[in-house]
């Protein structure tokens, strides 16, 4: 995996934390988490930008179509969950950011699936 | 003595937010993968391959029942769901040739973490607890 897929997995692994703490401290998302998860988002979409760039060079077993799926659909995810988050401030809200930030890593592994050794 | 009537609880509050969002995960994850094996192979397998855009959108519509509150929709379309699982899934098993990798449905959707499977079960339970009694 590449150096934006490692970054990525530590901001997801350090936004979990973040959200499982306030779960556990039972108080509603805070600026920590509304920041973590913004740049982690920032990171999605670096990896959007550098996969579409790359995609062209990559070889003809790799189906390109499924690839940019996967890159369009990790772009997605953290702000979709986040809004739908935003109406249950509460651990539910923070439970929807949980299954959020753990869909993503799940993302990067399809997608090195899809090409190997490259993302 | 009797309880008091309780009125139903409504389904995207709560442990239902998270519910509704995991569902509106998978219903994307089914429907890009139904898209792609109609753009590019549908011709090859069309009835797996059918299988596989019924499954999307009964989870897109499963996904809109939850996320609205809209119990009547919601309790088929799970209901349908965990049938589709189960009958693929044993399908898949004992004639694994004719399942080339249908649906997320195939091996009760163990490309997807067994979620599919789950999820329903989730979905029934938690139509139980909010139901009006």
């Amino acid at each position: 995996m590449g150096l934006i897929q490692w970054v990525l997995g530590i901001t997801c692994a350090v936004a979990l934390v973040v959200v499982l703490v306030q779960i556990a401290r039972d108080v509603p998302a805070s600026n920590a988490v509304d920041g973590i998860l913004a740049l982690t988002e920032v990171v999605v979409l670096v990896q959007l930008v550098a996969g579409l760039f790359a995609v062209g060079d990559a070889p003809a077993s790799v189906s390109k179509a499924v690839y940019v799926g996967y890159l369009v659909g990790a772009v997605l995810v953290l702000p979709v969950g986040w809004l739908w988050s935003q109406a249950e401030r509460s651990r539910s809200g923070l439970g929807v950011l949980v299954v959020a930030v753990l869909v993503i890593p799940f993302l990067i592994l399809r997608l090195h699936q899809i090409w190997p050794g490259h993302g | 003595m009797a309880e008091p009537a309780r009125p139903a609880q409504a389904l995207n509050r709560n442990a239902g937010r998270i519910l509704v969002f995991v569902y509106g995960v998978l219903a994307f994850a089914a429907t890009g993968r139904a898209s792609f094996e109609l753009a590019t192979k549908f011709d090859k397998a069309p009835v797996p391959y059918g299988l596989s855009v019924l499954a999307a959108l009964v989870y897109i519509v499963a996904t809109w029942a939850l996320a609205t509150d809209r119990r009547r929709v919601a309790l088929p379309a799970v209901c349908f769901e965990l049938a589709g699982v189960l009958a693929v899934g044993i399908g898949s098993l004992v004639w694994s040739s004719d399942f080339p990798e249908a649906s997320v449905w195939s091996d009760f959707g163990v490309g997807y973490g067994y979620v599919p499977l789950v999820l329903p079960v989730l979905g029934l339970l938690w139509l139980w607890r909010t139901r009006p009694r």
